[in-house]
């Protein structure tokens, strides 16, 4: 106890030192764990965003639709096969669309079109749908009616409660068409979208195919975004084979891949950061070793034990290490939370490039406490490994060589 | 009366492979206790080598050192450290504290060392720092205090851990004439009344004046011991 009390006293005789030690560690803490959080802020947004925009983040398809994403590979909606789903815990909704290529025209212009066939109210549960509206009214399960992208419009030169035809081919050979009134005009961020989406409530869809009762997929809603894999493989399971399982990873692997490179860039970031810290340290410890050399091998030539010397350079840097720690996370809990509800937002050309694909450019941290943990911890454990440095030079001193002038 | 140190033929050579330096050679030397000794001689002589082959810091390369009948010259470093915490006080010439702990602190340390319980070691703070009149300076700091102020909270935190003797290399070299003397005066009461045993070597003609023993090096070899005053008796 009297040993940690002179620790104590030792850690406050030269303040700048200390000072240095804590801020180093200090500001370690603070940046990692803002870079972390920040990091997979922006990546949960940003799948949030790719994924609410119309992939959802499970998928669940008749085996080998993703491959050939034809009517015919579409399969047979079942309140049974929704209850299976939902029994998951992971899984808190289940929305069916039937998806497939048609052409649209009216008076002399035909453009090809992706119609979704949709529940609207859970379509607009998963994807904000009814918020993307730009003019009309929203659709109504009985309708038969078309909410039509903006961009497809202009190509066909219609406009709002204007009506269009489809055809195309439906389920198992049959032909397909249907005349519809435009009820709504949405805008989608991505031009892509934009140019081709047309919505129809489900049974019209059904209908115009000529696939009554049939889907061509299930659009989970899930609980835990980070456990999509485990998750869609516990669905995979449960419905066996006749069934594809797909997790927006899968779906869209370009994706997953920019975020595993953006990822991999914030740990060169992180590395840095520990590098700079430890060399902090570690010039801290140098100074002192050199001050104390001569109280060192006095006290070792007194009747100090190196052990018992030792504990105490260990609990000085622990303690100043430790105190750096805790000031740092409680330096960045409020950063954190900040940033979280005032995330940072770009403007320029990136929010330009970001509003194409229909995103805000907005970058909010994320508040998760393992940020916290994690990045404390490793900290510490950098400071501690650190710490050893001078026990390690003590082993070696010898008192007469270090109290010689 | 008791023999404290015999040292038998002990040696000290630097730098072997070269030019080889003897800084303690062939030494004989035996104390009693409560023996007021100096150890004299030029710069270089062997002073502070032979002090820390006697006070356990350094080992002869050849010769046998006894303390109290202890051989400690085959003793591991780590149990030496142990044997000093208990057996031998220490006066440097300087920077003898530890600058963030008041003198009493000081002297109490070595007693918490020895794992000695607070009110014997409350007792045994007051008794010292009544013997080296510092009593209303207990709860300053080293820096506070003058370096003869520093020197008597030196010999107080020797003296607290009860050694068998008190080895101190060049104690008042960094004090003026009256603080050495000062602290001179401290170290015979407590050899006077207490019997302890000092060492100590010194380049001053002051402070040999004042030591009853006198032995002086040259080159690592006693070249005169001598008695001034018949040996302090019980
Ligand atoms: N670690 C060492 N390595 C090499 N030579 C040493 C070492 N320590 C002491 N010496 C040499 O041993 C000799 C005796 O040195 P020592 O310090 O014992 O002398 P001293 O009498 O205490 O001198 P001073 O009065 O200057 O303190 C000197 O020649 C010194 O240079
Ligand atoms: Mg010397």
């Amino acid at each position: 106890m009297w040993i940690l009390q002179l620790a104590w006293k030792n850690l406050w005789r030269n303040k700048s030192r200390t000072a240095i030690t804590m801020a180093s560690i200090f500001f370690a803490v603070v940046l990692s764990v803002l870079t972390s959080s920040l990091k997979t802020g922006i990546f949960d947004n940003l799948i949030k965003n790719v994924v609410s925009f119309y992939s959802g983040y499970v998928q669940v398809h008749k085996a080998g639709y993703w491959e050939e994403q034809l009517l015919d590979n579409s399969f047979a909606a079942s309140p049974q096969l929704e209850k299976t789903i939902l029994a998951q815990t992971e899984i808190t909704g289940v929305t069916p669309r039937l998806e497939s290529f048609a052409l649209a025209s009216a008076e002399m212009n035909t453009k090809g079109c992706l119609v979704v066939g949709i529940d609207p109210a859970k379509e607009d549960r998963l994807t904000h749908l009814a918020a993307k509206l730009i003019a009309g009214e929203y659709l109504k399960p009985d309708d038969n009616a078309v909410l039509a992208s903006e961009g497809l419009l202009k190509r066909m030169k219609l406009q709002l409660h204007d009506t269009l035809v489809l055809i195309g081919q439906g389920y198992q050979g049959a032909t397909a068409a249907g005349k519809y009134f435009i009820k709504g005009v949405a805008r989608f961020g991505s031009p892509d979208l934009n140019d081709r989406l047309l919505y129809l409530p489900l049974l019209a869809a059904q209908n115009m195919f000529e696939a009554p009762a049939m889907l061509t997929s299930y659009v989970l809603s899930v609980r835990n975004p980070g456990l999509v894999n485990a998750t869609s493989l516990s669905v995979q399971q449960r419905l066996g084979n006749e069934y594809e399982v797909m997790s927006w990873e899968k779906m869209m692997p370009d994706i997953k891949q920019h975020i595993q490179g953006d990822s991999n860039n914030m740990q060169v970031v992180q590395l840095f950061l520990y590098l700079l810290i430890s060399f902090g340290i570690f010039g801290t410890s140098l100074m002192m070793m050199a001050e104390r050399r001569f109280e060192l091998g006095m006290l070792v030539a007194i009747g100090m034990k190196k052990t018992k010397l030792a504990f105490l350079l260990l609990a000085e840097s622990v303690l100043a290490v430790l105190i750096g720690c805790i000031l740092g996370i409680m330096a960045s809990i409020p950063i954190v939370y900040y940033l979280n509800r005032h995330p940072l937002r770009l403007g320029g050309e990136v929010a330009k490039a970001y509003e194409r694909f229909g995103f805000e450019a907005i970058f909010p941290t994320s508040t998760d406490s393992m940020h916290f943990i994690t990045q404390g911890l490793f900290v510490l454990l950098i400071g501690l490994i650190l710490s050893l440095y001078p026990v390690l030079k003590l082993i070696r001193l010898n008192p007469v060589l270090s109290m010689k002038k | 009366m008791k023999t404290v140190i015999d040292a038998h033929n002990i040696s000290k050579t630097y730098n072997k492979e070269n030019i080889p330096v003897y800084a303690v050679n062939n030494v004989h030397l035996h104390i009693n206790q409560g023996e007021f000794t100096a150890l004299v001689g030029p710069s270089g002589s062997g002073k502070t080598t032979l002090l820390n082959l006697i006070g356990g810091l350094d080992k002869p390369d050849e010769g046998k050192i006894e303390i109290n009948g202890i051989d400690i010259s085959a003793m591991s470093p780590n149990k030496l450290i142990d044997f000093r915490l208990l057996n031998i006080g220490f006066v440097f010439q300087s920077f003898n504290l530890i600058p963030v702990l008041t003198a009493k602190e000081n002297v109490e340390f070595i007693m918490q060392l020895q794992g000695i319980p607070k009110a014997a070691r409350e007792e045994r703070i007051n008794n010292l720092f009544k013997q080296i009149d510092l009593v209303d300076k207990m709860d300053s700091r080293p820096a506070q205090l003058s370096g003869g102020q520093q020197q008597r909270v030196a010999v107080a935190r020797a003296l607290a851990s009860k050694p068998q003797f008190v080895l101190a290399d060049e104690p008042t070299a960094n004090l003026d004439t009256a603080s050495a003397s000062n602290l001179l005066d401290i170290m015979a009461l407590l050899n006077k009344e207490e019997n302890i045993t000092f060492i100590f070597s010194t380049h001053d003609a002051r402070v040999i004046e004042r030591a009853r023993r006198v032995i002086t090096l040259v080159d690592g070899r006693i070249v005169s011991d001598t008695a001034k005053v018949a040996v302090h008796e019980e």
